[in-house]
């Protein structure tokens, strides 16, 4: 073997174990749900192997699909846009403090030793019915009758925002960080105020960072069915609560495989839309020196 | 006249002072130079310029007008940073134009004055690339270039030199200068490199520990030391203790430790009296060696052992020994050097030394 081959190979050698999860645990899985998504239920309740297009042309055409992926798309957009806009300030704060920051950032990871649910559910115990805002409220006697606050598109939004602000902020930070402190002088300096000079340099220097937060809580906000289910009133539910509700509740695998593949598909079209205009360009190269 | 002006400024950090009361008269269109080792205070004096910090006490004036509270965007200055903090997001025309900007320029003024301002440090067709894509003096020119399109009343350049390599060094030195007097723009400059400073200075302020040691033209901040730091700082130098023995008329008689009774001129010294303990400074490159045998030529002569020779090329360092006392000597080289365990005359110009005051080494 010569000294080539043998450096060829070794990425592959080192990248085998997880190549070998990846392919059992996620492509083999996905292949799976591609065979049931044309497989076809009966009216017995036994699944009918074959390759039949049923399945796609009622996913496809019912507006009861297609109103509520564009109800989850649209709950995804503004958790997106409410993260970047709670998220920048934390994370320019973060990154330009000159205390400490690994104290900072630990505060922020402090609720993922938290499960995702029961920080959902806590919302229950703040905004529900005898919840603290409402004893609150009805105590000082502004209210006699509690508010209902939950179960709604905001509280779905809320309890998002709440799971998915940490992702945001971490990859702003990130990008913040490695952003040259003395290029805002630069910018002050030849007659830029502190605050045209973040919008002409440090701005746009983070933006790589800020689609990247975008696009993780993007797709993770389109993909939840938890937070519909806790905080979600009955009109409320989302592009995975379909699929679950197929496959968990009306045994439908056929069926939910090709639900679940097409928010795939309109997942994967985004992220190929990010990498096209972020994934390459003057801005990586900007940044890559 | 005087463009820039600090009156009695001092910084103070919670409890530590980083600039002890301190005044400068900057003149008009000159170039002047903050030396000193790093932490004397040099860029903390800079950025209180620049409006980057805020001095704790004192004033500073721009042209006249005091500048302690005006934001540092207008202050119309010209600053290159030691990272030259070019935007990487910008090409290179974008970076150089990004002053005029915020100056209501219009578009066609602008790239004129983009053009003559890459002409003038030399680089006049890397308008449309990326600082990244450029070599290290490369983007130093860019930083310069887009300092100076603005036309600012001063130029403050932070090390500007120190990331790059020798040779290109001392080309941007000279660069520098060239493009200083050209425009005239009245600069300070701050670095830790001696050479630089004293090659591009009108005036050098040597700076140690927040206080200004010296004012004054290079040769004579070079020749005439004021305390020993400056002479241990510039250059190499033979700082000898000694004793004054005699001051008659106008000359000063020492006796130098392990070199015995000088003369020199009363001038090379400060107010000294009989029998103060006093240093007596030779620059290694004022001591001139010559064989055993040369004969006398009026210079004070003292034999002298040489103990390591670190040749140079064009010259030679030399550290020679006189029973305790050691010295450094830097002569060029005419045929060949001293070698090891060669016995030499070393002599000096009574007129070379300098007489500071003593106190402990």
């Amino acid at each position: 073997m010569t000294i080539e081959t043998r450096e060829a190979r070794q990425p592959w050698i080192l990248l085998s174990p997880s190549l070998t999860v990846i392919t059992l645990l996620l492509v083999i899985p996905l292949l799976f749900i591609v065979v049931y998504s044309f497989w076809l239920r009966t009216a017995t309740g036994a699944d009918q192997v074959g390759f039949f297009l049923d399945n796609w042309t009622e996913a496809l055409t019912d507006a009861f699909y297609r109103d509520i992926l564009f109800y989850t798309l649209k709950i995804a957009a503004i958790t997106t846009v409410v993260c970047a806009l709670l998220g920048y300030p934390a994370a320019y704060f973060i990154a330009r403090s000159k205390g400490n920051k690994a104290l900072l950032l630990l505060l922020l990871m402090l609720p993922f030793w938290i499960s995702y649910i029961i920080r959902t559910m806590s919302w229950i115990n703040i905004l529900g019915v005898s919840g603290a805002i409402n004893s609150l409220l009805i105590s000082l006697g502004i209210i006699s009758e509690p508010i209902q606050m939950l179960y709604n598109q905001v509280t779905i939004v809320l309890g998002l925002v709440h799971f998915l602000l940490p992702f945001m902020i971490l990859n702003i930070y990130v990008s913040l960080e490695g952003i040259d402190v003395t290029l805002e002088d630069a910018a002050c300096s030849l007659g830029a105020t502190r605050w045209q000079s973040f919008l002409e340099v440090t701005l746009p220097l983070s933006i790589a960072g800020l689609a990247a937060g975008g696009l993780l809580c993007f797709v993770l906000a389109a993909g939840t069915y938890i937070t519909p289910i806790i905080l979600g009133g009955p009109s409320d539910a989302m592009f995975a609560n379909l699929v679950f509700e197929a496959i968990i509740t009306q045994l439908d695998w056929p069926l939910g495989s090709a639900l679940s593949l097409m928010l795939l598909v309109v997942l994967g079209a985004l992220v190929l839309v990010y990498n096209h205009f972020l994934g390459m360009g003057q801005l990586m190269k900007g940044l890559g020196k | 006249m005087s463009v820039v002006n600090l009156t009695n400024i001092v910084k103070r950090f919670g409890a530590f002072t980083a600039v002890h009361p301190m005044s400068l008269e900057i003149p008009e269109g000159s170039f002047i130079t903050l030396l000193g080792p790093s932490g004397c205070g040099k860029t903390t004096t800079l950025r209180m310029i620049a409006g980057l910090l805020d001095p704790t006490e004192g004033d500073i004036t721009i042209g006249g007008e005091r500048v302690n509270e005006l934001p540092i965007h207008k202050r119309n200055l010209g600053i290159v940073f030691q990272n030259y903090a070019l935007f990487p997001h910008k090409t290179v025309a974008q970076n150089v134009a990004f002053g005029l900007k915020y100056r209501g320029v219009s578009k066609e003024e602008s790239a004129k004055r983009v053009k003559a301002a890459l002409e003038l440090v030399q680089l006049p067709n890397v308008g449309d690339r990326y600082p990244a894509q450029l070599s290290g003096g490369q983007q130093q020119r860019i930083a310069l270039a887009r300092a100076i399109i603005i036309e600012p009343s001063v130029l403050l350049l932070d090390e500007p030199l120190s990331a790059l390599d020798a040779n290109l060094r001392e080309d941007m030195r000279i660069e520098l200068k060239r493009i200083q007097q050209q425009t005239g723009i009245t600069t300070v400059f701050v670095t830790h490199d001696q050479s630089e400073a004293l090659a591009m200075s009108d005036l050098v302020i040597v700076m140690s520990e927040g206080r200004v040691e010296q004012v004054g033209p290079p040769e004579e901040v070079y020749n005439n030391p004021a305390s020993e730091f400056i002479a241990r700082f510039l250059g190499t130098s033979n700082i000898l203790d000694a004793r004054c023995t005699e001051v008659s008329g106008d000359s000063i008689t020492l006796d130098v430790s392990g070199m015995g009774a000088i003369t020199l001129p009363k001038n090379r010294s400060r107010d000294v009296k009989e029998e103060e303990q006093v240093k007596l400074v030779i620059r290694a490159e004022k001591l001139n060696l010559l064989p055993q045998s040369a004969a006398a030529d009026g210079r004070f002569a003292i034999e002298g052992l040489v103990e390591t020779v670190d040749y140079q090329g064009q010259a030679a360092r030399y550290f020679l020994r006189m029973g305790t006392t050691q010295l450094q000597a830097i002569n060029m080289i005419e045929t060949t050097p001293f070698s090891v365990g060669e016995t030499v005359s070393i002599r000096v110009r009574p007129e070379d030394c300098v007489v500071l005051p003593g106190g402990t080494t």
